[in-house]
């Protein structure tokens, strides 16, 4: 079909969607008793921003996390990515959505132990079958940018903690998503190694990445360009 | 384009996770060689339930062969002919077996030995080895005298401990000469031959030729003096052979005993061995032979096979329980895996697809090495036991395929709870 096409270009070719857009978006998880652990809000992320969302711990972050990254469905509100409206597909249609659109960074990591930094990255393309070769050299590509061009065949074991974040930025990169979706990407970091990630962030989002950045961390929430604050679930624009 | 519904719209531009079939392959081959001790512990169940199941089944085989085939080799070429109560002599008690028995059935194909064998009528006379009458009484025995031609010994699968057994041409010149069954000779207090020694039936003395060691049929002969048909007819007056026994070749029971060759007015049947021995005749005589034995031998082989397969059925169950449980065991360990995997755009159904044929590979080594063991032990159990292996063609691909089948059913529970794992718990639980 015709229709496979990026929705940028469809009805209404002026406008470009945001990459991110919450329209009145809420979770409750159903008690007894309920919590409403994120309430109903508005937030608008452009396509190339970048922002923070900075909360302490239990205000909601993670399951504005969750949201974003289509792992948990809304109680109310519709949510946007990439103006394709999320709530009416199914599971399916949200894995594939997920696994093209978003990369994920995680605290802590989630790499493979017994397979190579180079396999880590790759495994983020076998689920939209790319062909064989293409995805070798797009994961060689992902890793050179993050600066582990020369580990390949390395396995994760053998890395430091910063470098196993750059695998894992690596692999969130490689799928050329339309938003990196970072939760406490420094979390299991020291100084020195956070302030590594956080300049690779900042080269990501200087090559024009859109990225959001979950963190309870003052100093990694300053290095975004636009930070939202998130307090007993609702969000704040700083 | 502008008729579709934003929804429809929605689903249109949205591209469903695949995966396809050699990056499944890929992903399981280092989901199981990422642990491979893992993997081994998880096939050993499989591969000791194979190995027993294939095992015992091919013993059970192995086996059931061996008893049958000893039996049967036995009884199968035993043909017995004795008189019966047709023909024209009606009920007289005289057998109307020639003396030359042994030669008419010699010239038949598929007989092996044939022998006459009869039991001679002495009127109680005691037997003893010492040339004095005892008054006493306590060197003189009761022992059954048994009269057979030269080829008995050989008919019924004897061996002869010492000395030699007598042939036709002692019988011709009805030479007064004995053969002892072994428990004859021990009562008789005879072990060796060197002296020339000799026994009294009554008052009349033999010279012993030989001491039998063993035979596999008639073991009668094993507790009598044996002595030549024609100094039985001399010395007792034996009238005729009583029975006449053949050891026939493996197969030959059939065409020379079971299948009658002429039917009589009065519709008995008449064998090929009957019409040798009396061609004018043949009614006159009775055969006993097998009447085959594939029946008993499927008897014997149900009965070893019914056992074995609960052994191994069980151990299989057993093993199949293990790959469940270490499959389940794996899957709540790589729950992270899981995660990350979903949120790497993984469909429910590519987890399930990927712990299942995880399971299933597992059970399928694990019955490729089962086995390989199973027939490898059946040889060497047979190699003991000087065996002839034997084996049903199909076990060995079978046993293979049902230990995948096993991997396959073992994995389908852990592997849907693989696919219900919700991402988020997935993702928090490391």
């Amino acid at each position: 079909m015709s229709l496979a096409v990026e929705p940028t270009m469809s009805d209404e070719p002026s406008t470009i969607p945001a990459v991110i857009e919450l329209r009145e978006v809420g979770r409750t998880f159903p008690g007894p008793p309920p919590v409403e652990a994120f309430k109903p809000s508005n937030l608008k992320i452009e396509r190339g921003e970048y922002v923070s969302i900075i909360g302490p711990s239990g205000s909601g972050k993670s399951t504005l996390l969750h949201l974003l990254g289509l792992l948990d469905r809304p109680t109310t509100g519709s949510y946007l990515l990439d103006g394709i409206d999320t709530g009416h597909l199914g599971d399916n249609a949200r894995a594939g959505l997920r696994g093209s659109r978003i990369g994920f960074v995680f605290q802590s990591f989630h790499l493979m132990h017994h397979r190579s930094v180079l396999e880590n990255v790759e495994l983020a393309q076998i689920y939209n079958r790319m062909p064989r070769k293409e995805r070798r050299q797009r994961a060689v590509n992902a890793l050179e940018q993050v600066g582990l061009g020369h580990r390949l065949s390395f396995t994760p074991r053998t890395l430091s903690g910063g470098e196993r974040q750059r695998v894992a930025v690596a692999r969130a990169l490689v799928t050329e998503p339309s938003l990196l979706l970072a939760d406490e990407p420094t979390g299991n970091l020291d100084t020195e190694m956070s302030g590594d990630i956080m300049q690779v962030l900042d080269d990501l989002h200087g090559a024009g990445l859109t990225l959001a950045v979950i963190t309870h961390d003052l100093d990694v929430s300053r290095r975004a360009e636009r930070q939202v604050r998130i307090v007993d679930g609702s969000l704040h624009e700083a | 384009m502008n008729d579709l519904t934003p929804e429809a719209r929605d689903r249109s531009v949205v591209q469903h996770p695949r995966l396809s079939f050699r990056d499944l392959l890929d992903e399981m081959v280092s989901g199981l060689l990422g642990r491979p001790g893992r993997l081994v512990l998880t096939a050993l169940g499989t591969v000791l339930g194979i190995t027993a199941l294939v095992s015992t089944l091919g013993l059970a085989k192995t086996a059931g062969n061996q008893i049958v085939s000893r039996f049967d080799e036995l009884t199968e070429t035993r043909i017995v002919i004795s008189p019966s109560d047709n023909g024209f002599g009606g009920n007289d008690s005289t057998s109307s077996i020639p003396w030359n028995a042994e030669t008419r059935l010699s010239r038949l194909n598929g007989v092996v030995a044939a022998g006459t064998k009869s039991d001679v009528d002495i009127s109680g006379a005691l037997s003893r080895s010492v040339p004095v009458v005892d008054p006493l009484g306590i060197n003189e025995h009761q022992i059954s005298v048994i009269a057979t031609s030269g080829g008995l010994l050989e008919a019924v699968r004897g061996s002869i401990r010492t000395g030699r057994y007598f042939d036709n041409g002692h019988s011709d010149r009805s030479d007064p000469v004995v053969v002892l069954g072994p428990a004859a000779a021990q009562r008789l207090n005879i072990f060796r031959l060197d002296t020339q020694p000799a026994i009294f039936i009554g008052e009349q003395s033999f010279t012993v030729l030989g001491i039998i060691d063993d035979v596999a049929r008639e073991p009668d002969l094993l507790n009598a003096i044996v002595m030549p048909d024609g100094t039985a007819r001399e010395f007792f007056g034996l009238a005729a052979p009583a029975e006449v026994h053949i050891d026939a070749a493996v197969g030959a029971t059939a065409l020379l005993a079971n299948e009658p060759m002429t039917i009589s007015e009065s519709g008995t049947a008449a064998n090929m061995v009957q019409i040798a021995l009396t061609p004018d005749d043949p009614e006159s005589l009775r055969t006993q032979a097998s009447q085959g034995y594939t029946a008993v031998r499927q008897d014997v082989e149900g009965d070893v096979n019914a056992l074995f397969v609960v052994l191994g059925a069980v151990s299989l169950l057993v093993g199949g329980l293990g790959i469940a449980n270490v499959t389940l065991v794996s899957v709540l360990e790589r729950t992270p895996e899981i995660g990350l995997r979903r949120a790497l755009g993984a469909a429910r159904r590519h987890i399930a697809a990927q712990f299942l044929l995880e399971s299933t590979v597992t059970g399928l080594l694990g019955g490729i090495i089962g086995a390989s063991v199973g027939v490898l032990t059946i040889v060497a159990v047979s190699a003991v036991r000087d065996w002839t292996p034997v084996l049903e063609g199909y076990l060995p691909f079978a046993a293979v395929g049902l230990g995948a089948l096993i991997g396959l059913i073992a994995g389908t529970y852990p592997a849907l709870r693989a696919a219900q794992t919700e991402p988020i718990t997935a993702l928090r639980s490391s």
